[in-house]
């Protein structure tokens, strides 16, 4: 990964998470009923999008975690070869 | 409710508080310099240092006041937990790494990297401090809450005894021992949470008539109106009461006083039946009056079990199927058998009376489950049900506000420092995530557990997750309770800790001008810190009514108002200068803390003023301010740009 898409990697994660958020606030303010369905194992909706906000918080800084590593071993190999062919 | 201590709560409360305070003295030899003493030779390892931010940031507020007002409003309590993790996506994907490469000791010295100007400096540390002292007071009023229950304590005596205990531990040793102590903190607070989760989902529900103290609420009638008199001197166990007239102060009120053959005088609350008739359904009412009297259910309250008190609520009216008892639940099924049964919820009324004595009166209020588990229930958050654009907008205001407070919370911040690298910021952000997140969905069972365990206190929400382990083990109730004491130790010390950072670097050298060298700047942060602590301890003695969740959102919206905008223009907008982050921290905080102290949630409930004397069109600032400070530093910023040379 070049170092332009690992910078601009965190910012489209933050888009994704504020999309994610930003829809469950029009829910509750202009949909409020769809809140009260309970489309799955007779738990509503208002439950399921406040987890799955927990849950995609976790995968999206879970994602981060693998492709910053990733990232700083490259970082760290680049700069031992160019230390090395000194 | 009476609170009497027990032995074993006592025990354990003073074996936590001892090994916390022992780590801190073991730990305090590790930090002589002041690079020890502020960031821990940012020699802390990531794992440590996540843990350690979910210490920091699980306060007083997330662990007693979320659960309390699930407890008591149902789903509305979880919108502050969605709220509070959601800022941490700003923490991770935009703050965490730059901060680390920025800074060294403090917010402002990430801030001031660029341009080297005193002014950003003070106001950084200006801000820092207010910020700090905003979030101690609830801490502080938490601490208090807490011990009272335990220890058998006074509330003031709480608030002394954690002011005491943070001083000793900041003093000692800085940044190294509150680092550890947040990891301890954090580490058993999530771990007694899921164990006091899976022990309510093992017990499941049941149906009752009342609270955990075995008293069975009463339903008189129907009666009506014009024979009410008659008709309770047909029945036996009524035969003797009599009625008190209204006066001006109930007339209005949907409630009946009864006075029994003792002269106690108990309110019941009228519920409509068929045309013309009413049942009577048991309220509980706690009076105070003008001579210090307390009088809870008629009789004059006691103070050791077994002596008048309010019986303690929260209980299942109905489940579904018609059953009594669930048996153990699964993670789901305890939501869906909720959905579908019958809470009694009790919602109060204060009635001012015309001798100047004011009554409060708790009463039942069945509530569907489906009702219980849906947005927009408590009052702060009626702009979801209400058409008026006005409550709308409140309620994006504070969802706003939680969003970005957390990434500009001064005791988070410095927690960048204490690790070696950007890579390390990052990683320990993500296991803070996970924490944070984990104990956020618990959040939701152990409220909805309270508010179903027959344990809760009608007058105070913060107790709910500490009653709840009580209704469930007495040894889990004690464990929670000093759990939920250090959370606050933890908290406040990062607090005072933030705030003695911004007072020895921010505002002695640059404002004062006072050089110091290293010994100085430790011993003068030492100093700050008990002046902050003295400080946090007066102000947690006299907001001591207030509640700790509304209390926290003033500091958030005050955090996300003056730090956010700087920190994110600096790193995203090249022509940003010294100017426009001065003119935005400033306008930012005095903004946000004037619009809070003009919005009607002061008015009522720190002023006792009417809510049509506020001069603000609603509570939460921060979808106002927050943007202010954004245009304020742009168009400063656009008017102090270095002039190019020809």
């Amino acid at each position: 990964m070049s170092d332009s898409q690992t910078n601009r990697l965190p910012l489209v994660l933050f888009g994704i998470y504020l999309l994610l958020y930003a829809g469950f606030i029009v829910i509750n303010l202009f949909a409020t009923e769809l809140m009260e369905l309970t489309p799955f194992a007779g738990v509503n909706l208002a439950i399921w999008y406040g987890f799955g906000l927990i849950v995609a918080a976790i995968l999206l800084a879970f994602i981060y975690g693998v492709t910053g590593s990733r990232h700083d071993a490259q970082a760290n190999e680049a700069a031992e070869n160019k230390e090395a062919s000194k | 409710m009476i609170y009497e201590p027990s032995v074993l709560a006592v025990v354990v409360f003073f074996a936590f508080v001892g090994v916390t305070l022992g780590l801190s003295f073991w730990l305090g030899g590790k930090a002589k310099t002041s690079e020890g003493y502020f960031s821990a030779h940012g020699q802390i390892p990531w794992f440590i240092n996540g843990v350690a931010f979910a210490g920091d940031y699980l306060s007083a507020a997330s662990f007693l006041g979320i659960c309390g007002m699930i407890a008591f409003y149902g789903y509305d309590g979880f919108l502050y937990s969605i709220g509070y993790l959601a800022g941490w996506i700003v923490a991770l994907f935009i703050v965490a790494e730059p901060m680390k490469r920025l800074g060294k000791f403090t917010f402002a010295d990430a801030l001031n990297s660029k341009f080297n100007s005193p002014g950003i400096q003070i106001a950084a540390g200006l801000s820092t401090l207010v910020v700090s002292v905003f979030y101690l007071i609830p801490q502080m009023v938490g601490a208090g809450v807490l011990v009272t229950p335990l220890l058998g304590f006074p509330h003031w005596v709480g608030v002394v005894l954690v002011g005491v205990t943070v001083i000793l531990i900041v003093v000692t040793a800085g940044m190294v021992s509150t680092t550890w102590v947040q990891f301890l903190k954090g580490s058993l607070l999530v771990i007694f949470s899921a164990l006091l989760t899976f022990m309510l989902m093992n017990r499941g529900f049941e149906t009752s008539e009342g609270g955990a103290d075995g008293h069975k609420l009463r339903t008189l009638g129907p009666f009506s109106a014009e024979t009410l008199e008659d008709d309770l001197g047909k029945d036996k166990t009524t035969e003797d009461w009599s009625v008190i007239p209204s006066d001006a102060a109930w007339e209005e009120t949907p409630f009946v006083r009864l006075k029994n053959n003792e002269g106690a005088i108990t309110v019941w609350k009228k519920e409509s039946t068929e045309a013309d008739k009413f049942l009577l359904t048991e309220a509980q009412s706690l009076t105070k009056t003008t001579e210090g009297t307390v009088v809870v259910n008629g009789l004059i309250k006691g103070s050791k079990k077994g002596e008048p008190e309010l019986h303690p609520v929260g209980h299942i009216s109905k489940l579904p199927g018609g059953q009594e008892k669930t048996g153990p639940l699964g993670l789901l099924s305890f939501f869906s058998t909720l959905q579908e049964s019958e809470i009694v919820l009790w919602p109060k009324t204060v009635i001012k009376e015309e001798d100047g004595s004011t009554t409060t009166v708790y009463y039942q209020k069945p509530t569907p489950g489906s009702q219980v588990l849906r947005p927009g229930e408590h009052p702060r958050f009626k702009g979801i049900r209400s058409n008026n654009p006005i409550d709308k907008l409140n309620f994006v205001s504070l969802m706003l506000a939680l969003f970005c407070g957390t990434a500009s919370l001064p005791h988070i911040l410095i927690r960048y420092y204490t690790v070696k690298d950007e890579a390390a910021a990052r990683k320990s952000t993500i296991v803070g995530i996970v924490t944070i997140g984990f104990f956020y969905i618990l959040s939701l069972y152990m409220g909805l557990g309270a508010m179903t365990s027959g344990a809760l206190d009608v007058t105070n929400s913060n107790m709910a997750a500490p009653l709840l382990a009580r209704s469930i083990a007495e040894w889990l109730f004690a464990a929670i309770s000093a759990i939920a004491f250090t959370t606050v130790l933890g908290t406040v010390s990062g607090l005072i800790l933030a705030s003695a950072g911004a007072v020895t670097h921010d505002l002695m050298g640059h404002l004062l001008h006072v050089k110091m060298n290293d010994a100085e700047q430790v011993r003068v942060a030492k100093i700050s810190s008990v002046v902050v602590g003295v400080l946090a301890i007066i102000l947690g003695i006299l907001f001591k009514d207030m509640n700790v969740s509304y209390l926290v959102g003033w500091a958030f919206s005050v955090a996300a108002s003056a730090n956010l905008p700087s920190l994110i223009m600096l790193l995203f907008w090249k022509k940003t200068t010294s100017q426009g982050i001065i003119a935005a921290l400033i306008v930012g905080m005095v903004s946000s803390l004037g619009w809070i102290l003009l919005s009607e949630d002061t008015f009522t409930k720190v002023y006792g003023l009417s809510a049509d004397a506020a001069l603000v069109p609603f509570s939460q600032p921060g979808i106002v301010t927050i943007p202010l400070g954004f245009l304020i530093l742009i168009a400063v910023s656009l008017m102090t740009q270095p002039k190019k040379k020809l």
